[in-house]
């Protein structure tokens, strides 16, 4: 008898969500049902998240993550064919093409931070990385002091560079900042002595080095300008509808294992286009948050269980 | 000095270079001028119009584009353009535009404003006597200006319009800055890709002299050619 | 429109600790500023010789003349930039590249230096255009006082040529200013480029273009007035551009 009640919420429960598919859809999802497409924006060197490959293909650990995204928000709007518009986006334009329409889904190596969130929104997080600068051995800078008076590049349009002009104000370091267009100019800087450390993330930094002509010549620094920060899929904001499909399809991937599998395909094993082995086993706090994907900005929540 | 030169790098990417990135740049400058010569002569008939607004919100436009750096329009077009094609066509939201499509766009809008300005020096080059007769002989307005009036004026300043439209070739490497891939673009990205910046640009450099200046002495012998006696 | 406004952002401050956001577009109007002038005092330097060069009797100046203008008329501005800051240094010896990719200011000396020669090119062929418009009585009434060629330059010539071409002279200044934006591909932190960094760093990408696009509507109104009052000043009374 008292199952009675359950059960009559249970297929109230399932009649009203019935009925909520029936109800219009709006956001993305309703331009992506219209136009039968969706378009990603990939990045062509964050190696290994989104890259361009020999033959000019962006491919990544981001993009396997977004193509699942894509295969899900196909199952859920029930479409035979959803074509896959492919736009590149570099660090300085990614969050205005996002909001203005250009792309739909932004699949690189974004930092998901508190202020991004004020003008877009993040899904759960694929990673975890400190901000860090690489140098030539040669140059002999062992700590951030060091780069006392010196020309230091970082890429515009990330967190990097504002870590960096916030750190150069607040310790009075009188560095000569320096804004490249995009990762490839900037670590060529550091390469041809323009610049004599390049800020980033140090898993970019590990993928540059590992890449270049002469890895040994480089060397990555322990002193880090942050602390460990997420990096998340972008999505516009203000369209829950949309965040509800990219997030259940994030999740599902991660808390089943394939997430897991994607990591280690990408981090510790040969990597297209020259077959780069970066060799970095999952750390503790990713690993935790596969097992319990979030999409928080904040460094802190991002503990090793 | 000249030793580490590695031509090889130029060779394995000419595909890429030329199929990619010179197609890119040829098809925006083509498109470009063509589409700016028709805005730039409209531009150029509203500011010579009869009607006083006409002429001033086409002379506030021109002003406006060629107070501004070509830079600058790349960046406020290439954000922009979704944004008014929603309020165009009434989307709901913000309408895809690829890089093409919105440097083509950009461009138009700025050449137009030069264009204009070659166009409206051609039109008042041609005495008043020929709209006059035109009228004369039971013209219409449009008519006059279709049939009498623009081919003199096109023909009178081909050459400029001609100068004008190299001058927009080399401004179209400046998609650069939005990271567009056109010629100067690809060749950057293989610089980069490969670390071999000198070779790279030095090709690029060597690519736009030998197209401009090929262009320009065209112009030049076609100057000479159709120069009318007065 | 999916957009969100927010005006007050100029009066925020900056992450770069300079101050306000207004801040950082007004000190990249000063760069705008300084390398404009610097620029133009080259372009003028230069392109008044090579001018000069192209209306002389001799075959061989004129020639040098013209393969002056053809080759820095025939490159984009962007492309010889890179080759002044990427390609230059790599070529230098190696000590020399060095402290040239090292100076702090590096990519400030580049585009003053790479911009005054493109603008000289273009000065040249107004000046040539100036000097050629002057009636040929001029130059041969000065040959018959006993001038020589350089005393006809100086003291005939050019005082009427530089007058009459001051009007597209002064729109060759305001290219020049508006030609400094190329240098933000050189990391050059000028106008346009401190309002893409306010983009970049605000995420109000509306707000940092107007701003921008406001700033150099003025320097246009500074420039032109200055221009015709400088007109007005230097004008010969009764002569073509005089009153």
């Amino acid at each position: 008898m008292k199952h009675v009640g359950i059960i009559g919420l249970t297929l109230a429960a399932a009649f009203s969500a019935g009925a909520a598919n029936a109800e219009e859809l709006t956001g993305t999802l309703k331009n992506i049902k219209e136009t039968g497409a969706i378009t990603i924006g990939y990045r062509d060197a964050s190696i290994p998240f989104s890259y361009l490959d020999d033959s000019q293909k962006p491919i990544g650990f981001a993009m396997d993550i977004c193509y699942r995204i894509v295969d899900a928000v196909k199952a859920e709007l029930k479409l035979d064919k959803l074509e896959v518009k492919l736009n590149p986006v570099t660090s300085s334009t990614r969050i205005p093409l996002l909001a203005n329409g250009t792309i739909d889904l932004e699949c690189g190596s974004t930092t998901n931070n508190a202020d991004r969130q004020k003008q877009i929104s993040f899904t759960n997080t694929h990673f975890l990385t400190a901000s860090r600068y690489v140098s030539k051995k040669s140059s002999k800078i062992n700590s951030i002091d060091d780069l006392k008076g010196k020309s230091v590049v970082s890429t515009g349009g990330t967190t990097n560079i504002k870590q960096l002009v916030e750190a150069n104000a607040a310790r009075n370091l009188g560095i000569n900042v320096i804004t490249a267009k995009d990762h490839p100019e900037a670590f060529l800087m550091v390469e041809t002595d323009r610049a004599v450390a390049y800020v980033m993330d140090d898993i970019l930094l590990a993928s540059f080095v590992a890449g270049s002509k002469d890895p040994d010549a480089y060397v990555i620094s322990t002193d880090a300008f942050s602390t460990p920060e997420p990096y998340g899929i972008m999505l516009r904001k203000d369209d829950p509808a949309f965040k509800k499909v990219v997030d259940g399809a994030t999740a599902a991937l991660y808390t089943s294992g394939e997430g897991q599998k994607l990591y280690d395909k990408w981090f510790t094993q040969k990597i297209p286009p020259k077959g780069l082995n970066l060799n970095t086993p999952i750390g503790a706090e990713l690993k935790h948050e596969f097992a319990k994907p979030s999409d928080s900005p904040d460094p802190a929540s991002y503990k090793a269980m | 000095m000249f030793a580490n030169f590695d031509f090889d790098v130029i060779r394995r990417s000419l595909a890429y270079l030329f199929l990619d990135g010179m197609t890119f740049t040829l098809m925006l400058t083509g498109l470009a001028g063509l589409g700016g010569l028709v805005f730039g002569t409209l531009i150029a008939l509203m500011r010579l119009s009869r009607f006083r607004l006409m002429g001033h919100i086409a002379g506030l436009y021109v002003d406006l584009i060629r107070s501004l750096p070509l830079v600058l329009v790349i960046f406020w077009f290439y954000f922009l353009v979704p944004y008014v094609g929603q309020w165009l066509t009434g989307a709901s939201r913000p309408i895809h535009v690829g890089a093409f499509a919105s440097s083509l766009v950009t461009f138009v809008m700025f050449e137009a404003a030069y264009f204009s300005e070659i166009m409206r020096a051609g039109i008042q080059s041609i005495s008043k006597g020929q709209p006059a007769a035109a009228q004369a002989l039971g013209l219409t307005y449009s008519q006059t200006m279709r049939y009498v009036v623009l081919p003199q004026a096109f023909r009178n300043m081909l050459p400029v319009l001609l100068t004008q439209t190299i001058v927009l070739f080399q401004d179209t490497s400046l998609v650069y800055v939005v990271s567009i891939p056109d010629f100067l673009g690809a060749a950057s990205k293989v610089a980069q890709r490969d670390g071999r910046l000198v070779e790279m640009y030095l090709f690029a450099a060597v690519v736009y002299f030998a197209i401009s200046s090929f262009a320009s002495f065209g112009v030049r012998r076609l100057q000479s050619r159709i120069a009318i006696v007065r | 429109m999916n957009y969100h406004w927010n005006w007050r952002i100029f009066w925020e401050p900056a992450p770069d600790g300079t101050g306000t956001y207004l801040d950082m577009l007004l000190s990249g109007l000063l760069v705008t500023i300084e390398v404009a002038i610097c620029a133009w005092i080259i372009a003028l330097a230069f392109g008044s010789v090579v001018g000069v060069l192209r209306t002389l009797p001799s075959k061989t100046a004129s020639g040098i003349g013209f393969a002056y203008v053809e080759f820095f008329r025939n490159m984009p501005l962007l492309v010889q930039l890179f080759l002044w800051f990427f390609v230059l240094p790599e070529l230098l010896p190696s000590a020399w590249g060095l402290w040239m990719k090292q100076l702090h200011n590096a990519p400030f000396y580049t585009a003053a230096i790479g911009i005054g020669l493109f603008m000289s090119a273009r000065v040249a062929e107004q000046l040539r255009a100036g000097i050629g418009s002057l009636p040929r009585g001029q130059k041969l009434a000065a040959t018959a006082l006993g001038l020589t060629t350089a005393q006809t330059y100086r003291y005939v010539l050019l005082p009427i040529a530089f007058r009459i071409i001051m009007p597209p002279l002064t729109s060759e200044f305001l290219n020049t200013v508006k030609n400094t934006s190329v240098a933000i591909t050189i990391s050059l932190i000028e106008l346009t480029g401190a309002a893409r960094s306010m983009q970049e760093f605000s995420f109000q990408v509306f707000e940092a273009f107007t701003a921008a696009t406001l700033l150099y509507l003025m320097i246009n109104v500074v420039v032109v007035i200055a221009m015709r009052l400088i007109e007005r000043g230097l004008a010969i009374p009764g002569y073509i551009s005089g009153k």
